[in-house]
């Protein structure tokens, strides 16, 4: 078996997601290759070639590949495709959009969010927000997945993997890339932060919501949002955790004036570590919870902030 | 320019889901349905550009069972002209469903064709990103907005971290995201209305389309239960217990 994983970059960086992909190739087994694809990647091409247990880093470096438009990139892994029996991306947003497009192209299944690797043909993912857990056979001879990274601990950095440019220029006739606006937060992302702090609608309001501030700020976490926060118009959509909005796993959760709807524990309930904070002591969020703390959010917000 | 916007049946949002006994797949048998949250996202932007004069016609297709024929309905009470229905029995894996609806795109030659980015049932997040691939299309992914500008059309998209505006030639294929509008409920007066609206029923042999699929699902069970209920008496304790029982702070 010979494994192709899409590096994700952002900036002439190496996202640490790929690192987790390729622990999911380990897992599958066989010859582990990594794509990178874009402009002026030779960093991250650098970066790449350290990872752990990779033969081969293969460099795609062309301004049609920039900002990894979907057109561009899904023809060049097509591309290169026949050579693998696998093609590995994350399940970001990048490896969301670029991945399924892939498959179409090979006339192949796709696997979204893999979780889990049983055989080289056979994979866990999670269905219904994950509240069932699929297992699935494919009998594609290209399998083509996208590998939720918080369910593979990353390899290490201690390869030296050779590198190799190839000249494989698509046109895109399709596409143009417009503008990038990346949020100017200091604050990791909802998705991928290893701390998430939410909210819920417990907080009252939406000034409320920065007394959640301080305690981000000393746990380097992200905050996030119950579906009853922002409906409640609180916060805005995009901070929404659960079925309908973010799934997040982080190593530690921390919900704050959120009661525990299903539709909420749907979109958190993988994290390694949930902490509760709420008045409410029959709240269905304490049955999750690890470390459960009933009392007033206001009272305990501030003294927690202090004690971290 | 004509939207088609692509609609799916699935279990309502509110529902808590239960796998089979047998575990071969989730329990449908009498469970609400409903259309899937992000395809409620599409038909209300297909509905708006047709508002604002940037659409001439609307129209509505799912790919399901005879009962899908009420999500169609809804989506002609929300403003959709007409719908075509791909019945089938059928499960459908996204694959097939972008070759269906690419057979509709070669029939109806949309401008755009407009679908959520998931269904909250399988969660693939695949069927758009097919379906423009199949279509030679460009691809418009997790649109937070949309705006047709003369033979192109500029989505921005949501990313991790941020927003990526990207522009796309004409015809292309959006995908819905959360911020992209807040659709509208459907008013009475529509739902009766849209009792006369024609649907068009196909089946997957009529646009030469076999329904298979190379994936099986070999089971289906419940996630882990989280041992949960400890309670902790005072910030301090928590703390203590995140440093040196949990060890996820330092």
């Amino acid at each position: 078996m010979s494994i192709l994983v899409i590096a994700e970059h952002h900036n002439g960086q190496l996202a640490g997601s790929t690192a987790h992909v390729v622990a999911a190739a380990q897992a599958i087994g066989g010859d582990i290759d990594i794509l990178v694809a874009g402009e002026n990647v030779s960093g991250v091409a650098e970066s790449a070639a350290k990872l752990a247990g990779v033969g081969k880093i293969k460099v795609a470096d062309d301004s049609v590949y920039a900002h990894q438009l979907a057109e561009p990139t899904a023809e060049l892994i097509a591309g290169l495709a026949d050579d693998y029996s696998h093609v590995l991306a994350a399940a970001s947003t990048q490896g969301k959009n670029v991945m399924p497009r892939v498959a179409a192209l090979k006339d192949v299944a796709a696997l979204s969010e893999v979780i889990g690797v049983e055989s080289p043909d056979t994979f866990l993912r999670p269905i219904y927000a994950g509240n069932a857990i699929a297992t699935v056979q494919s009998s594609d001879a290209l399998k083509v997945l996208t590998v939720r990274t918080t369910a593979f601990d990353a390899v290490e950095a201690t390869g030296s993997a050779g590198v190799e440019a190839i000249d494989a220029t698509v046109d895109n006739t399709l596409s143009q890339f417009v503008d990038e606006e990346l949020a100017s937060s200091d604050r990791p992302e909802l998705g991928s932060a290893r701390v998430v702090v939410s909210g819920g609608r417990g907080m009252g309001n939406g000034e409320n919501f920065k007394l959640l501030d301080g305690i981000a700020d000393k746990l380097g976490a992200a905050i996030g949002a119950s579906r009853a926060a922002v409906d409640a118009g609180f916060v805005p959509n995009d901070m929404q955790v659960g079925q309908t909005g973010k799934i997040v796993a982080p190593e530690l959760y921390i919900a704050v004036g959120i009661s525990g709807a299903i539709q909420h524990l749907a979109g958190m309930k993988d994290a390694k570590v949930i902490v509760a904070i709420n008045k409410d002591e029959e709240a269905p969020i304490f049955q999750v919870a690890d470390y459960g703390l009933v009392g007033d959010l206001f009272e305990v917000l501030p003294e927690l902030e202090s004690k971290l | 320019m004509k939207v088609l916007v692509a609609v799916k049946r699935v279990i309502d949002y509110n529902v808590k889901i239960r796998v089979k006994p047998d575990h071969s797949d989730v329990d449908l048998t009498n469970v609400k349905m409903a259309m899937n949250p992000f395809c409620e996202i599409a038909v209300e932007e297909a509905v708006r550009l047709k508002e604002r004069g940037v659409a001439s016609e609307v129209v509505a297709v799912t790919i399901g069972p005879k009962a899908a024929q009420e999500q169609l309905r809804t989506a002609l009470a929300l403003g959709a002209d007409r719908a075509i229905h791909v019945e089938t029995d059928d499960k459908v894996e996204s694959l097939t469903a972008a070759k269906l609806l690419k057979r509709v795109v070669d029939d109806e030659q949309p401008g755009l064709t407009i679908l959520g980015k998931q269904s909250i049932d399988t969660d693939n997040n695949q069927t758009g990103q097919m379906l423009a691939a199949l279509a030679g299309m460009g691809q418009g992914t997790f649109a937070s907005e949309v705006q047709v500008e003369g033979d192109r059309v500029q989505v921005t998209r949501e990313i991790d971290g941020g927003l990526q505006t990207v522009s796309l030639k004409l015809p292309a294929v959006i995908t819905t995201d959360l911020r992209l509008n807040e659709p509208r409920y459907a008013k009475l007066p529509d739902i009766m209305k849209a009792k006369k609206k024609p649907i068009d029923v196909k089946h997957p042999d009529d646009l030469g389309v076999a329904v298979a699929s190379s994936l099986s699902v070999l089971k289906v069970e419940s996630p882990a239960e989280r041992q949960g209920g400890t309670k902790v008496a005072s910030v301090d304790e928590l703390v203590d217990k995140l440093k040196n029982e949990a060890k996820v702070i330092a």
